[in-house]
């Protein structure tokens, strides 16, 4: 339950109010290594914690990144940590996207807005095993173009042979070539085999929850569709009890969940 | 010499040589006392302490002490308090961080000593809500330091219960009201006629070892006889019942019940339950500085999933309606801590009747649930 304190070593902006940091270990414990989708729990000294997904590459230990939007408090201390700043790290808790059930799938990457950081690692490992996969697809949507996180990396993989990428925001100005609407219009476009395919979703609710029905209503199984929740959390360890979901804890049992396992109870309200 | 298994008997006039020898093993006693018109539990030094003569008449949003016609040390149910709050206190310090000019950060855990406490009377529907509380708190991945501090050093004295409380329904879940396994020591009080004694078993061996010191006498046929007989009077005199078969299914079916949104007309969304409730586990944490902005720490404080906060989520709160924290709280309860804990997360002490200021009781609800269920 103890932090333990690491440097900021590097600290990019994304967005108006994301930012992207890479920390190193402040006392003489090792790095971390860790699983794509799960989180830390980040705290900004006498501020607060708040649980933070993994951005950076799983192939790599360090520099640990996590890529944070700044909505209140904390996000906002941990967004304005620069470089030679320390913050708490504890972690990594939850569960994993299915990286190494991939094999032979055509893994389709479905994002919404930040919900691309806990999505990095996953598409980071597929890249990493291609070879292996029947297919490579990521899916992404965003308010405007400028609410895209990770541009430069963007513009590389459009022009990688490997990755069908697609990206469409809610309203752009004339500069832009891409789509325009929500994110779930691309799925009705999509070259899918949906007995080969598995989904790995994150962004806010409605946006995954309309994702994963698109999916279903293209022929996906409901156990092939993943999603990254989000609910309260103080401790990460499932005894503050408040990011309860029916019987899951998002802290165990998620944040990376089965669509099958939490249909029933997505479908309720305020639950 | 007390044997496991095998009852003794200490009369009423020895039972304080029982408190001295817990105390003189290294315990610090915590007891029933009575303070502000109710049964808690503190500190206690001798028998003195204890509510001698009262016991409690509890119903639905109402509790009241009233003398009894007999000196009994426990002839009451339970209290607002549960022992919870010495084994998972109101507000625990977790850490403290301090912070150099060059920015540095030093955090160190605030885990504190070992407390060696003395439980007695430990109702059986208590026993029960403490091996609940193990699991969530010990059981997993990542046990609470805290916790496990004040847990491992306990020694639990239970007292079966002989009085049926107005609210209680541990018949029907199954956890009481004769203390099962988990205890240390058990007594039952027995008053017959002039003479007032102890039935005692030791359920581990360092409850025998304090029992061993004690002046008692191995327990006749007839004086085990009586003490369940005086058990079988609590369970027979229970003010509540809960037909706890299929509950988990029932509202796994239900969650879109009328009754909900009938209860949460009435629920104050105060939380008293959750407080009062001895399983009832969830938290909040808070930081905070010093007016330099070298030291910080965190706090950890009992919190309760009928508050806005607990839910809130950037853009609102998940539970924004009284309808869907009620829900929530008894669903939890009742259903979905089976699939989390393995176990029920209720024991039927009857705390959250007792004491909702608007009598809302989790009897009543489940059976009108149950009385038309969606299914
Ligand atoms: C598993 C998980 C992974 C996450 N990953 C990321 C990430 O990679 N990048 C990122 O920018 N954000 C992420 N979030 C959301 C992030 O934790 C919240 O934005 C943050 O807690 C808000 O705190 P605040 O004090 O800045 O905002 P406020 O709105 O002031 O929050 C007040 C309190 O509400 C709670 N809270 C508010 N919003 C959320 C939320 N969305 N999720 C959980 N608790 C919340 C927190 O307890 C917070 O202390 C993730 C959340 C979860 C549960
Ligand atoms: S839910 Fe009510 S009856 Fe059940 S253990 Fe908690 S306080 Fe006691
Ligand atoms: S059920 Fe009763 S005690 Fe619980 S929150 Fe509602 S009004 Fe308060």
């Amino acid at each position: 339950m103890t932090p333990r304190p690491w440097r900021v070593t590097g600290r990019r902006r994304e967005t108006a109010d994301s930012w992207t940091l890479d920390l190193e270990p402040a006392d003489d414990g090792a790095p971390m290594s860790f699983l794509p989708g799960q989180f830390n729990m980040i705290y900004a000294f006498g501020i607060g914690e708040a649980p933070i997904s993994i951005s950076g590459d799983p192939g790599a230990d360090r520099p640990l990144v996590h890529t944070v939007r700044d909505v209140g408090a904390v996000s906002a201390a941990i967004c304005r940590a620069a470089p030679g700043e320390v913050l708490g790290v504890r972690g990594p808790y939850g569960s994993a996207w299915p990286v190494a059930a991939l094999g032979g799938r055509h893994v389709l990457i479905v994002a919404g807005g930040v919900g691309l950081a806990p999505l990095r690692p996953a598409l980071r490992a597929a890249l990493e095993r291609r070879r292996e996969l029947a297919g490579l697809t990521l899916l992404l949507g965003g308010r405007t173009p400028a609410d895209l996180l990770f541009r430069d990396e963007l513009e590389e993989l459009g022009a990688d042979p490997r990755l069908e990428l697609a990206i469409s925001v809610d309203s752009a100005g004339s500069g832009w070539r891409g789509h325009v609407g929500v994110v779930t219009t691309l799925i009705d476009d999509l070259d899918l085999d949906p007995a080969r395919a598995t989904a790995l979703l994150c962004g806010p609710e409605v946006m995954m929850r309309f994702a994963a029905q698109a999916l279903i209503g293209r022929g996906m199984d409901r156990g092939d569709i993943y999603l990254s929740m989000e609910r309260n959390m103080k401790c990460a360890v499932t005894q503050c009890g408040r990011c309860q979901l029916g019987p899951a804890f998002v802290c165990r049992e998620g944040a990376v969940m089965r669509y099958c396992d939490i249909e029933r109870v997505l479908g309720l309200r305020e639950v | 010499m007390a044997v496991e298994g095998v009852a003794t008997t200490i009369e009423r006039g020895a039972f304080d040589g029982l408190l001295t020898a817990i105390a003189r093993s290294g315990y610090e006693l915590i007891g029933p006392t009575i303070r502000d018109g109710a049964i808690v539990y503190d500190e206690i030094a001798t028998s003195a302490d204890l509510p001698i003569g009262w016991t409690d008449e509890q119903d639905g949003g109402s509790y009241r002490l009233r003398r009894r016609d007999d000196e009994a040390l426990f002839g009451y149910a339970v209290g607002p308090q549960s022992w919870k709050r010495f084994l998972h206190p109101p507000e625990v310090t977790l850490w403290r961080a301090s912070r150099d000019g060059d920015g540095a950060m030093a955090i160190e855990s605030c885990e504190d000593g070992k407390p060696s406490y003395a439980f007695v009377g430990v109702r059986s529907c208590e026993l029960h809500a403490i091996a609940i509380q193990d699991r969530v708190m010990v059981g997993g991945e990542h046990p609470d330091p805290f916790y496990a501090a004040r847990r491992d050093g306990a020694l639990l004295v239970a007292v079966n219960c002989t009085v049926g409380g107005g609210t209680c329904f541990c018949v029907s879940m199954g956890t009481g009201p004769r203390a099962g396994p988990g205890f240390d020591i058990a007594l039952t009080e027995v008053i017959d006629g002039g003479r007032h004694y102890f039935l005692c078993e030791a359920g581990s061996e360092p409850g025998a070892a304090i029992l061993a010191a004690v002046e008692q006498a191995p327990a006749r046929a007839a004086e085990a006889a009586a003490a369940t007989a005086a058990i079988a009077v609590a369970a027979r005199h229970q003010g509540r019942s809960m037909e706890a078969d299929g509950i988990r299914e029932l509202l796994y079916d239900n969650y879109e019940h009328p009754r909900w949104d009938e209860v949460s007309e009435r629920c104050l969304t105060c939380g008293n339950c959750t407080m009062v409730c001895p399983t009832c586990f969830c938290t909040t944490v808070e930081d905070s500085t010093d007016l330099a902005g070298a030291e910080a720490d965190r706090t950890r404080r009992w919190d309760s999933c009928f508050t806005m906060d607990f839910s809130y989520v950037h853009g609102g709160s998940v539970r924004a309606s009284a309808r869907s924290r009620y829900r929530q709280w008894m669903t939890h309860k009742l259903a979905t801590w089976i699939d989390q804990f393995g176990t029920s997360g209720c024991v039927g002490c009857g705390r959250c009747i007792t004491w909702c200021p608007v009598a809302i009781d989790i009897t009543e609800e489940v059976a009108a649930i149950r009385a038309d269920a969606i299914d």
